[in-house]
């Protein structure tokens, strides 16, 4: 009997459009976090994902609702890319009561399990054993599921990267673990708080395959995610992608930057942009038009307004809800 | 000599007096400083802290003695319990207490049983500075105040300041004390001024304070909740009602006799904590009284806590999560059974 394996798959037009659509989305969703939280609307810290867009949409174009992710502090990419319910965010944003965590989450918590978004997170390298996790039910239950666990450089010198990773090795788990090194934890530069050259060198200690791709190629990271996701379907365990990408704006919303050069934000931000280097991609590919790509924009800023108005006309939480769903029954 | 300066800027300058004093003083913790290793800043600071109470010690002390850490709790607070036991004198920062659950080993089964274990042959003189309490939006993952969980472990002391003065004093005292000490500081009192005096000085761990004296009902109060009390404590004076105010600013040791004293005094107790209420400050505190201090009361203790639940991040429910002087006026009327206490 011959065993159908998954195979690779080339990039089609109609996942170049989604993965545009997406990546317009995150970034106009963030500049408009961004701009409202600067009015000083928003309660809370938010951290936003712009500019790293190519890495939640290049992997989560190979998944599906069954398919587990974990997240991060700046989990608004990870969120969309994964297909929760941009209503839902800006209202949990909000703090009100029609957001995705009914407003006891917030930005540095949001979470959808029914679309297999396993949670933002406020405790760096908090994601590595949770997405462990959900990789052992995916293996023992047979779903065929997959675990990604999007971490930022930060988190890859915490003490939880060794012990999920080798966990996830030993046990040979369909786990991708993807770093997403935009090159400052914090205010802290990559180079001085990790030993290594580069996150993918690490894997060597686990026995894993480790790649290095440049994050703001959302094709790049699609195709390095692909053969990674395949081998974790494949039940031929973990592999650890390591994304070189850069935050647009600081670590969080007010941060000063001081530790960034004018120099960089330029290259980074202008020149290297994620987005417009996938627009000349798919132009010179012919996979879409001119016309189809402004419709996508378009789409995206009203999708995003209306995101706005829903989220400023929803109601709040009541008191009664304050304690609800601290166990499945309180009594 | 006083002035006025803020909570933050009281607790920079313990910090920058004890370095001054002692050149085994030294700060770790994630961007303390911040931008370590980029070539356009060196002695220079990204951060100074991620609010800022760190500022300009890199400055003056260099980054030998201003340690930017990876993020990487186990490692660091790891590193300060035994810099610490071989001869520096570490104060780390760990910068919120809900980071705790990255480094609980290295506190509870380290720092603070190093000495005990060792026949009396180690010190620890470690001093953990970390952020609590609710208030600030910052969700469940970051609002927590979890200074009972501290309390409960023989061998840690357990410092929480509700003044710029207190602060200052109890964070000196805590530099130079030889045992482990959890230093707390509420991240909403930052900004909050208040007179400071210049110049070295210590105020002893384990000693309470009283904020207001008053004769008719002792209401002891954690941290920010001191605040909270005060403010009720003035509406009540309204009323003809003198509350006295007690700040244990120490948890462990705890100023027993303060607080029995003051009941002794009043017959009535309500303690107030912003933490979740099982196992906590406001049970142990109202176990003391109940146990030693049964005869002096005239009415049940009442406690006045967040509920048995994570910290909520809507601001509503945050709202409701917290005690308020409204909530200690309910409770009042209700010790006394005068019910026109509550209207205003």
């Amino acid at each position: 009997m011959t065993v159908m394996k998954p195979e690779m798959k080339s990039l089609t037009r109609e996942k170049a459009k989604w993965m545009y659509e997406k990546m317009c989305e995150i970034r106009q969703f963030e500049d408009k976090v961004h701009e409202i939280f600067s009015k000083g609307v928003l309660p809370g810290f938010v951290h936003l994902y712009a500019g790293e867009e190519a890495v939640a949409v290049g992997v989560c174009a190979h998944l599906d609702e069954k398919d587990s992710i974990t997240s991060t502090h700046r989990g608004h990419g990870h969120c969309i890319a994964k297909g929760c319910d941009l209503n839902g965010m800006m209202a949990e944003i909000y703090g009100k009561a029609t957001g995705l965590c009914k407003g006891k989450g917030g930005s540095m918590h949001i979470a959808d399990v029914e679309k297999g978004m396993l949670g933002a997170n406020g405790i760096v390298g908090g994601g590595f054993p949770l997405a462990v996790g959900a990789a052992l039910t995916a293996k023992l239950k047979k779903t065929g599921a997959v675990a990604v666990c999007f971490f930022g450089d930060g988190a890859n010198n915490h003490g939880t990267f060794h012990e999920g990773i080798n966990l996830a090795a030993i046990w040979k788990l369909p786990v991708i673990f993807v770093a997403e090194n935009n090159g400052y934890a914090e205010a802290t530069p990559f180079a001085y708080a990790s030993s290594c050259k580069n996150i993918a060198d690490r894997a060597i200690a686990y026995n894993i395959p480790g790649e290095i791709v440049d994050g703001k190629d959302v094709v790049a990271v699609y195709e390095a995610a692909e053969r990674a996701i395949l081998r974790a379907r494949n039940g031929e365990g973990p592999t650890l992608i390591e994304c070189k990408t850069y935050r647009n704006y600081g670590h969080f919303e007010g941060d000063a930057q001081k530790y960034k050069t004018a120099e960089e934000k330029e290259k980074h931000i202008k020149e290297w942009d994620a987005i417009a280097k996938f627009r000349r991609y798919v132009l010179s590919q012919q996979l879409l038009t001119e016309q189809e790509l402004h419709e996508i924009e378009r789409k995206v800023i009203e999708t995003v307004k209306n995101a706005v108005e829903f989220a400023e006309q929803s109601p709040f939480p009541q008191a009664e809800d304050l304690l609800k769903d601290v166990y499945v029954s309180y009594q | 000599m006083t002035r006025k300066i803020s909570f933050s800027e009281a607790i920079n300058e313990a910090m920058k007096l004890a370095m001054r004093k002692d050149e085994n003083v030294i700060l770790l913790g994630e961007d303390v400083a911040g931008g370590a290793a980029v070539d356009h800043l060196q002695d220079d600071e990204a951060w100074g802290g991620v609010m800022g109470v760190t500022k300009g010690l890199v400055q003056e002390f260099g980054r030998d003695r201003v340690l930017d850490t990876p993020i990487a709790e186990a490692g660091y607070i790891g590193a300060s319990v035994t810099a610490a036991a071989t001869g520096l004198r570490p104060i780390a920062e760990l910068m919120f207490n809900d980071f705790i659950g990255s480094c609980l080993d290295e506190v509870m089964n380290q720092a603070a049983k190093l000495r005990y274990m060792f026949g009396g042959k180690a010190k620890v003189p470690l001093t953990i500075r970390t952020m609590h309490g609710a208030g600030f939006r910052a969700a469940a993952q970051h609002s927590q105040s979890l200074y009972a969980l501290f309390t409960h472990i023989p061998g840690l002391k357990v410092v929480i300041p509700s003044t710029p003065q207190d602060a200052k004093g109890l964070l000196l005292s805590s530099i130079f004390d030889d045992d482990p000490v959890i230093f707390f500081e509420d991240k909403t009192l930052y900004n909050m001024k208040g007179e400071v005096e210049e110049g070295f000085y210590t105020i002893p761990i384990g000693k309470a304070d009283i904020k207001r004296e008053g004769s008719d009902l002792t209401i002891v109060a954690i941290g920010k909740q001191v605040h909270t009390a005060l403010k009720a404590a003035n509406m009540l004076a309204d009323k003809g009602i003198e509350a006295e105010v007690v700040d244990p600013r120490s948890l462990s040791p705890l100023d027993e006799e303060t607080i029995l004293s003051s009941v002794a005094k009043t017959g009535r107790l309500i303690v107030i904590d912003e933490a979740n209420p099982r196992c906590s400050a406001a049970t142990d505190i109202s176990a003391l009284v109940a146990d030693k201090g049964f005869d002096y009361l005239d009415a049940p203790i009442k406690m006045i806590t967040a509920p048995h639940s994570p910290v909520p991040f809507s601001p509503v429910l945050e709202d409701l999560y917290l005690p308020t002087p409204e909530k200690v006026l309910k409770v009042v009327a209700e010790m006394i059974g005068d019910e026109t206490i509550v209207t205003v």
